[in-house]
């Protein structure tokens, strides 16, 4: 399986993805510069964490119209498998390959630590090897991670089953108080309605391998192979 | 004297007549003001080190995995694999306290600039912060902005921030210490150094346009404060760790594919200190023309961009003739690109504006020979002097005098401080903040690297010589709970003002514990930095010297904790209890006296301690290894139980020592270790061979901290006065 990894000006995370892709999962992957105008030859692309052009106007709002951007649409359009992580996440709200926005953090500050999730759906090339309603420990770091949508559009999410990933605690229950960041329904991650594009804000890449303390997020990797072997 | 050089002008470029007469000397005639500010900024305390050259010569530098000591953008030390790791730790005190966040982001800056101009890439950030005291009003507002302007700058440009410290003490009222370091990892044929070479080879510029922020930046770091210091913020520069990031990977890039042949950051004394210190080291001189400098703003004069401080800002030497592929790949980054001038044969630094020569000054004369002085130094008042234990009462209620200290900032969780700071990005971090040492695997190997950051504000003021033995023993400590072996250090010296002669004993002091603490445990400084004028309306801080170890691990496998992991495990107290209670966090926090005859350092005792602790570590007995501190014994264990909520019950202690003695005592010799039932015997046979006595013994497990007959509280209760005590201070 071939996977591209964008950079953007300003990515931090790209070596991170390109890392666990080549090296922990033994798979085909290339770095896609910014302005590259074309996807081919790729079966799965990662857009990854970061503070692309330095997020200074409003996260991800420039990084959509990175010359990549459109490539990008048009290849999830295709049914390409795209994965936003973080900052990633953020450029795929802002180019409307997802619904939703993502604000400042309830504390105002950014937040790095290591919290729960529980898997929502595993009804995704994504999520599949994860068992449905299991807890997951990963890292977060981010200042904009708080998801907002509107009543609407969220119960399409809901109806839809499009919701990926909501904050939980240790054992599995949605509580508020261990919702890190004041997402909208503790929502950690979401896909769009034909499932081939995540944005997730936590990072499965930093939990990958057992020297990290972690390899629940390899899984997430490991579903994307799985699937498109099967395919 | 020119008409432009009077005698007032001279004094506001902080240089005195005596320097003034010097460079009239070197220069065979009066300077113009061009030239007097080329001096101002190159003469400074923090450019020339001017008071403090002699007395850093005591510090050993040198050792077998020495690839680069002081004198260079970082040091530099072999880590075996063809791989080498690069490392300085610098102070930002001054600016961070007129503006304390673009004065702490900009030193992150600084720090990673000086790392990633030596060919390493960045791969880890700490920080030392000493803020006044918890209740002085500005303090909440200080240390918010400090840690938001860190984090924002080190998460920004993707490099871990995975330790670091935090204390609080009123010598810093009116000076905050924001000390910030960092780690680069290099391959041995890709380290590049900062030597200008090549006759008529290009000096480009690369980075941020230049505007007129920082002017004499260095300048201001090299004087005190007055009441109204806060008029100095145009001094202070602004940050974009954008262009940073940027900046890093074009640099790396150009470095990768052999582009350039020398490269410096603009940090202090931007143009001036990077071009003068680059023609410096290669013997040769430089050309600089100033009209090709990228500016943002209109009507600058030379003198303003020599001196600027604008920030994300690099000079660089190509081959001459590659000019157009290195600037195409600084364009592809989108960074402003300008060939600025040239490398010259006669040894000066000619600074022309089109044209028209503006100042033409020996670089020796800016550089080596720069003054340098053996200031007066008087030892004050003996201030560690011994206090009877009998005069300090016993406290009724142990078990509160331990929720106090636990509950104190300075012990506290700092939870609230590095979960602003991403710590995982790049994925190495195996141990992060809040531990012993950060401990960071290195992609391809089996190796991992150790880091901690260490001070003793209470020590170094009670005994700056035995108090710096301490810091260097901490910090060596700190890695030996981790199995890693000291590789190299490096130094921020936060002093007041260095004509006190006061203050300059106990610089010496502090430089001469150092050293000797440093051979005797065989670990070269490679690198550092020193802060003078840290005294505000004639008040120094308290002297703070900051000491930042890194050490080396040759198989990751056998880390252990710094916390308690399995219930049932048997836990015991290694080494020897301290006679005082002079200089601790006990008597400070509980009996407001910052007092007594701190420990002595028995440098031999702490090399059998390290040999111990590395034994316990290989053997793979320890599930967790922690070395006692601030606080003392009592608040070591309770931090053992935290991370994973195992309670404990030590239920022998040998001791005949007042019991608040024993627990809150200051100990350098003390490892506390959990280990599994059952491997007693070869445990203590380890300690038997090391000389290591056992203090105390007991079990891990249940929901209570329970020390013999003194302390026995619910552990839920200590965890929460312990993770809310930091966000008091708000």
């Amino acid at each position: 399986m071939r996977f591209g990894v964008v950079v953007f000006p300003g990515s931090n995370c790209d070596r991170d993805c390109y890392h666990v892709i080549r090296n922990v999962l033994r798979q085909d992957c290339r770095f896609v510069w910014h302005q590259e105008s074309s996807l081919q030859g790729l079966d799965a692309v990662v857009l990854p964490g970061g503070f692309s052009y330095g997020d200074y106007l409003r996260v991800g709002a420039v990084a959509r119209f990175s010359p990549v951007m459109s490539a990008v649409a048009e290849f999830a359009q295709g049914g390409g498998l795209v994965l936003g992580i973080c900052n990633g996440f953020q450029i795929l709200t802002e180019a409307g390959l997802l619904p939703g926005v993502l604000m400042r953090n309830r504390s105002l500050k950014f937040i790095c630590k290591s919290v729960t999730i529980r898997v929502e759906s595993t009804e995704t090339p994504w999520t599949n090897r994860y068992q449905s309603g299991q807890a997951l420990r990963i890292p977060v770091a981010h200042g904009d991670g708080n998801f907002f949508i509107d009543s609407k559009n969220l119960s399409e999410l809901q109806k839809n089953q499009q919701i990926l990933f909501r904050y939980c605690s240790p054992e599995g229950e949605i509580l508020e108080e261990w919702n890190p960041n004041g997402s909208i329904e503790a929502i950690a991650g979401i896909c769009n309605r034909e499932r081939n594009v995540l944005g997730m804000m936590p990072h499965p890449e930093r939990c990958s391998e057992s020297i990290l303390g972690s390899e629940e997020g390899r899984i997430l990797f490991e579903s994307v192979v799985e699937w498109f072997r099967q395919r | 004297m020119t008409e432009a050089c009077t005698s007032e002008i001279i004094e506001q470029h902080g240089l005195s007549p005596e320097e003034y007469d010097r460079i009239v000397q070197f220069l065979g005639r009066e300077p113009n003001l061009v030239e007097l500010g080329l001096f101002s900024v190159m003469w400074s305390e923090h450019c020339s080190y001017k008071s403090s050259r002699f007395f850093l010569k005591n510090l050993p530098t040198r050792g077998k995995r020495v690839l680069q000591g002081p004198g260079e953008n970082a040091g530099i030390i072999d880590i075996g694999e063809g791989l080498a790791v690069v490392f300085k730790i610098e102070s930002h005190n001054h600016p961070s306290f007129i503006e304390p966040y673009q004065g702490a982001a900009t030193g992150v800056g600084g720090i990673l600039r000086d790392i990633f101009t030596m060919g390493a890439r960045p791969i880890a950030n700490l920080n030392s912060l000493h803020f006044g005291a918890v209740d002085h009003p500005r303090t909440p507002y200080l240390l918010e902005r400090v840690v938001a302007g860190i984090g924002d700058y080190g998460n920004c440009i993707g490099v871990p921030t995975v330790g670091g410290e935090v204390h609080f003490d009123p010598c810093y009222n009116g000076n905050i210490l924001v000390n910030a370091f960092c780690l680069g990892l290099v391959e041995h044929d890709k380290i590049f150094r900062a030597k200008a070479q090549g006759i008529g080879n290009p000096v480009i510029y690369v980075g941020s346009k230049t505007g007129r922020d920082g002017i004499h930046g260095a300048t201001m770091a090299s004087d005190a404060f007055e009441v109204g210091s806060k008029e100095r913020r145009p001094q202070v520069q602004v940050g974009d760790p954008f262009t940073e990031k940027l900046l890093l990977e074009a640099c790396l890039e150009l470095m990768q594919e052999g582009k350039i042949v020398a490269i410096q950051d603009m940090g202090a004394a931007g143009l001036t200190s990077s071009s003068s210190e680059m023609a410096s080291r290669g013997g040769v001189g430089i050309e600089l023309d100033l009209s090709q400098v990228p500016r943002r703003e209109t009507g600058m004069t030379p003198y303003e961009v020599l001196l600027s401080e604008s920030q994300e800002r690099m000079l660089l030497v190509a081959e001459k003739g590659r000019e157009k592929e290195v600037s195409q790949v600084l364009q592809k980054w989108g960074l402003d690109v300008a060939v600025v001038g040239k490398v010259i044969e006669r040894p000066v630094l000619r600074v022309c504006e089109g044209e028209e020569v503006v100042g033409e000054v020996p670089v020796v004369a800016l550089t080596d020979e720069a003054p340098a002085y053996q200031r007066q130094r008087k030892a004050p008042a003996p201030r560690g002097k011994d206090i009877p234990i009998s005069e300090i009462p016993t406290p009724k209620d142990l078990g509160r005098s331990l929720t106090q200290l636990i509950g104190s900032p300075v012990l506290a969780s700092k939870h609230w401080v590095f979960e602003q700071y991403d710590h995982t990005v790049q994925t190495n971090t195996v141990v992060g903040p809040g531990a012993d040492a950060a401990v960071l695997r290195l992609k391809g190997t089996k190796k991992g690297i150790a880091l901690t950051v260490d001070s003793n504000r209470s020590y170094s003021y009670l005994d700056p010589y035995l108090g710096a033995m301490h810091i260097v023993a901490e910090g060596v400590r700190n890695l030996g709970c981790v199995g890693a072996e000291p590789i190299g250090i490096t130094n921020c010296l936060n002093f007041g003002n260095p004509q006190r002669p006061e203050v300059m004993w106990e610089f010496e002091q502090s430089v001469l514990g150092m050293g000797e603490a440093c051979r005797a445990l065989g670990i070269p400084v490679v690198s550092g930095n020193v802060s003078f004028y840290n005294e505000t309306s004639g008040k120094g801080i308290d002297p703070t010297p900051v000491i930042a170890t890194v050490g080396l691990i040759e198989d990751l496998q056998a880390v252990p904790s710094s916390s308690f992991q399995k219930e049932g495990d048997r836990v015991a107290i290694f080494g020897r209890a301290t006679q005082g209670f002079g200089g601790s966090e006990y008597l400070r926090l509980l009996h407001r006296q910052k007092v007594g005859k701190i420990p002595p350092m028995d440098l031999e005792e702490q090399k059998q301690l390290l040999q111990f602790c590395r034994e316990v570590v290989r053997s793979g007995f320890a599930h967790s290894v922690h070395d006692v501190s601030k606080g003392g014994i009592a608040v070591a264990l309770a931090e053992c139980c935290f991370s994973n909520g195992i309670g404990v019950q030590i239920d022998r202690v040998e001791t005949d020592l007042r019991p608040d003695l024993w627990l809150f005592g200051e100990s350098p010799d003390i490892v506390i270790v959990s280990y599994k039932a059952g491997e007693e015997r070869s445990l203590l046979s380890l300690a038997k061979n090391s000389k290591i006595n056992v203090l105390a013994s007991g079990t891990l497990g249940g929901d209570r901290y329970s020390m013999e007959s003194w302390i026995d509280l619910p552990l839920s209760q200590l965890v929460e006065v312990w993770g809310k005590g930091f966000e008091e201070i708000f």
